[in-house]
């Protein structure tokens, strides 16, 4: 399906989905959709199960922090229709939750345990919502964060 | 869909694999709970050297965040390099000259050349045998050579910058690869008999580690690790990037699934890449290694991916922009993460032996899991 | 003619002439005890050196080439260092079985040299039951590696100890029904008899189909017996670091080693006894000008000679092949070797009774 293809189907299942337009991912053809944390895991499942969506390929899942708020950015591919869609969702940079989407697509698992150490976002519903790249004591300190100072090794941006 | 976690019981052995054990290649930590011999679950635990480069990179500018990637997989340094300078090159809108183009493959070719190498001795190191390693090293000794003399470096070579590469080729490059090609393609029917068609070599790796394509997609596997399960997942021929789709070559799919199958989709892939770097050796167009650009970077506001195909399989740089000389935020997809997150899959119910085996063939780099 | 034999003889009579014979039997135990030990000694510092020189020569390297012409004293330099380092015991280790296993292994390399015959007229010991004393006594090595492993308090050396323990016992099996099929032929237990069986040709000639498959399957499971790739499981560095022996450090690792490699002495050394002739040299027939050519090269330098070729094929197998899975192993030994080798003692015991072999 082309760009506009989906808009369109995207917009009938979710009225409340916002579009995105420039920056170089939107010319490459990738839709960028904009969307609420809690309609996310319907939006997910219906993405994943409808044959003429079929985006069986997480390839990219990732946080950011906007000092304002938190987001999720998630990079959705087709490996039948080959159409890559990007869907962003914003958090509460007090209480970032979203729900967790691991029994979807299971690289999910160990990307959202990597945003929730790295961000302190809560995945809902996620298996096993643990520390995996940090050691023990770091709970909550979220160093990807940019207000995030380590006293021992500062980095200053 | 996800599998339930086993509930440990009394019987249960749980021995920790790392971080420091000849089979994970690094500092790469697994807790494996078993029964008797047999595998039960495998729990990674990463970060043991963990620089955290996609911090590190918010305050470097453009031109000098490159430098830190070469140390994420740093067996595809060279292509490492190169998704970061395409992407830059995407914000700024630069036209990369065509000599530099074909140098950047011809350098991406050598460098998956090497780091296939690497791994077919690695592997094995794992299986048993020791011999095939020293052999792997007599070959990527010479790739390192010719990359020592280009780009002065033998590991991370950095040489890739936006709008270009570093520096023109050494006067030497073309004939030595010449030279490599000769002797590679001697040495590759060698390693099929030392290794591929030993029996005992096939029966630790066939019908072991096996992985559906469904599972495969859906655990975001990439690279030659997938595509041993079926998955139609190179980069260079879904999304071809600078000269890839002028090229003629073949992307390798194997369907066992299987260790054996994920082995031979690699070693055929060696023999691509030489008939890549074969078409391009001769045909290095004249002209400029590196497009003008201004010497402070500056991206303008938006965001950015590209994705490059490496050793390991698909790596995706992901820059979001807010206007300054450097990145606001910076995520890399890197292969290895993806692909570690299937080994528990994997590896259940699987002999200890096959887990070694297992990792073998997906070829895990661990700086490139722990960025 | 020069040869050991001699040497012997005279040291014996001497001693009985100038001592009385309890002494002179004291005397003669002390040398027996200080040669066993010196052969020992001589045979780690030279099979180690060989590994590592043939491994070299197999990996485009050049090997140990530093201390000494050539490197011929790297073994020594290594031994040093591995005497004057620490010996760490682990906490939580059962201590008395951790420092004995070493100590258990090494005394049954040892024992198990008593009956080997090294040249003519040349032994410790001619038992008359001497390759059932070995293919005894060399079982009990498994007892040290199982204590070893227990011992130290480590998942990985229980796990190696496991395998080990289960590998030695059914590899036992097939290698002594290999061995059974000379000893068929030759009506002897005893090492002279069976060299003396060969004097008109090597078993391995005159012996037929059955011999050659005796002579593999024992091959192979000597191989498996000293744990050595491609079945050295116990060991498995890529899967278990070090196996049974992962908390061993200093002289009792050295312990491991050595035996490990006086082990393989032995096993070979059996091997070229059975199927080669021991000390004994290449005949063809009785009494032929070739047989009178052949005896000018000294018995010993024929029994090392062929030992150290079998030494040789050993060490070609590590470095060549891929490591076994556990399962695989044993499938190798009780589907498929264990069968053939009774088989083919049956073959064997049928061609002893209707007299077929030359």
């Amino acid at each position: 399906m082309t760009r506009e293809e989906l808009k369109i189907k995207i917009t009938e299942l979710f009225p409340t989905a916002g579009f995105e337009e420039g920056g170089d991912t939107s010319a490459a053809g990738w839709l960028n959709v904009q969307i609420e944390a809690t309609a996310w895991l319907p939006l997910a499942e219906q993405l994943k199960q409808k044959p003429e969506f079929h985006f069986d390929y997480l390839f990219c899942v990732t946080g950011v922090d906007w000092k304002t708020h938190l987001s999720m950015v998630y990079h959705l591919t087709s490996t039948i229709h080959r159409h890559t869609i990007v869907i962003k969702s914003k958090l509460d940079r007090n209480n970032p939750e979203i729900e967790s989407v691991a029994h979807i697509w299971r690289t999910a698992e160990f990307n959202e345990r990597e945003a929730y150490e790295m961000f302190g976002i809560k995945f809902l519903h996620h298996p096993d919502l643990r520390l995996l790249i940090l050691p023990e004591g770091w709970e909550g300190k979220n160093p990807m964060r940019k207000d995030f100072e380590d006293p021992v090794n500062m980095i200053r941006l | 869909m996800t599998e339930e976690v086993v509930i440990t019981d009394q019987d249960d052995l749980i021995i920790n694999v790392g971080p420091q054990h000849p089979s994970t290649h690094g500092v790469l930590h697994l807790v494996i709970t078993l029964n008797g011999e047999t595998v039960k679950k495998v729990e990674p635990h990463l970060g043991y050297i963990h620089r955290s480069i996609e911090k590190m990179c918010e305050s470097l500018t453009y031109r000098q965040f490159i430098y830190t990637t070469s140390r994420m997989d740093y067996l595809s340094s060279h292509i490492n390099n190169h998704c970061c300078a395409m992407c830059v090159e995407k914000g700024l809108q630069v036209e990369v000259p065509p000599r530099a183009q074909v140098i950047r493959v011809l350098m991406d070719e050598l460098t998956r050349l090497a780091s296939h190498q690497l791994w077919w001795g690695a592997l094995a190191m794992d299986v048993g045998a020791l011999t095939p390693f020293f052999l792997a090293f007599r070959e990527r000794e010479m790739i390192n050579d010719i990359m020592e003399e280009t780009c002065g470096t033998r590991l991370t070579m950095n040489y890739m910058v936006p709008g270009g590469v570093m520096a023109d080729i050494h006067p030497n490059f073309q004939r030595r690869v010449h030279e490599f090609l000769a002797h590679f393609k001697r040495k590759i029917d060698e390693y099929d008999e030392l290794i591929t068609d030993n029996i005992i070599f096939q029966n630790r790796t066939k019908g072991i580690g096996f992985i559906s394509k469904e599972d495969a997609i859906s655990y975001g596997m990439s690279g030659p690790s997938a595509r041993g399960s079926g998955v139609q997942c190179d980069i260079r021929k879904l999304y071809p990037y600078e000269v890839y789709d002028k090229l003629q070559f073949k992307e390798i799919i194997e369907s066992g699934g299987d260790c054996f199958a994920r082995y031979m989709v690699r070693m055929k892939e060696m023999k691509q890449s030489m008939s890549i770097v074969e078409q391009l050796i001769d045909n290095i167009p004249e002209g400029d290694f590196q497009a003008k650009t201004k010497n402070v970077l500056k991206l303008p506001k938006g965001e950015f991916y590209s994705r490059v195909e490496t050793a390991r399989g698909e790596l995706g740089v992901y820059i979001i922009s807010e206007g300054g000389t450097t990145p606001y935020r910076i995520k890399f997809r890197s292969p290895g993460y993806s692909n570690l997150s299937a080994l528990d899959h994997m590896t259940r119910g699987q002999k200890i032996g096959d887990m070694v085996a297992i990792m073998g063939t997906l070829d895990l780099v661990i700086p490139d899991i722990d960025r | 003619m020069w040869s050991l034999q001699n040497i012997a003889d005279k040291v014996h009579d001497w001693l009985y002439l100038t001592f009385n014979p309890t002494l002179a039997m004291l005397f003669e135990f002390v040398i027996i005890g200080a040669l066993a030990i010196g052969l020992f000694a001589m045979l780690g510092l030279i099979l180690i050196y060989m590994e590592r020189k043939v491994s070299a020569w197999m990996q485009l390297r050049l090997g140990p080439n530093r201390v000494g012409p050539k490197g011929i004293f790297q073994t020594m330099a290594d031994t040093l260092k591995l005497i004057v380092k620490e010996g760490m015991t682990p906490d939580g280790a059962d201590k008395l079985l951790f420092h004995i296993a070493p100590f258990l292994v090494m005394i049954v390399a040892m024992v198990v040299l008593a009956p080997l015959m090294f040249a003519k007229g040349f032994q410790i010991w001619d038992i008359n039951i001497g390759v059932f004393f070995i293919t005894a006594v060399s079982s009990i090595s498994v007892i040290g590696v199982l204590m070893a492993g227990w011992a130290s308090n480590n998942k990985y050396s229980l796990l190696g100890a496991m395998r080990s323990g289960a590998q030695i016992v059914s590899y036992e099996l097939s290698a002594g029904l290999s061995i059974l099929a000379v000893i068929v032929l030759t009506g002897s237990l005893k090492l002279s008899d069976i060299i003396a069986s060969q004097e008109n040709g090597w078993w391995i000639f005159k012996g037929h189909l059955p011999v050659w498959i005796a002579f593999v399957i024992f091959i192979i499971a000597v191989t498996a017996e000293t744990n050595r790739a491609p079945f050295d499981l116990a060991e498995a560095e890529s899967e278990l670091t070090a196996g049974f022996h992962t908390e061993y450090s200093g002289m009792k690792f050295a312990l491991f080693f050595l035996a490990e490699y006086v082990n393989i002495f032995v096993v070979c050394a059996l091997g070229a006894t059975l199927f080669l002739g021991g000390w004994m040299p290449l005949h063809f027939g009785t009494n032929t000008q070739f047989n009178k050519v052949m005896d000018y090269i000294p018995s010993v330098v024929w029994f090392f000679g062929k030992t150290f070729f079998l030494i040789f094929v050993i060490m070609w197998f590590r470095w060549t092949f891929p490591r076994l899975r556990i399962d695989q192993l044993l499938h190798l030994e009780w589907k498929y070797l264990l069968p053939i080798s009774m088989i083919n003692l049956l073959l064997a015991t049928l061609i002893a009774i209707m007299n077929w072999h030359f």
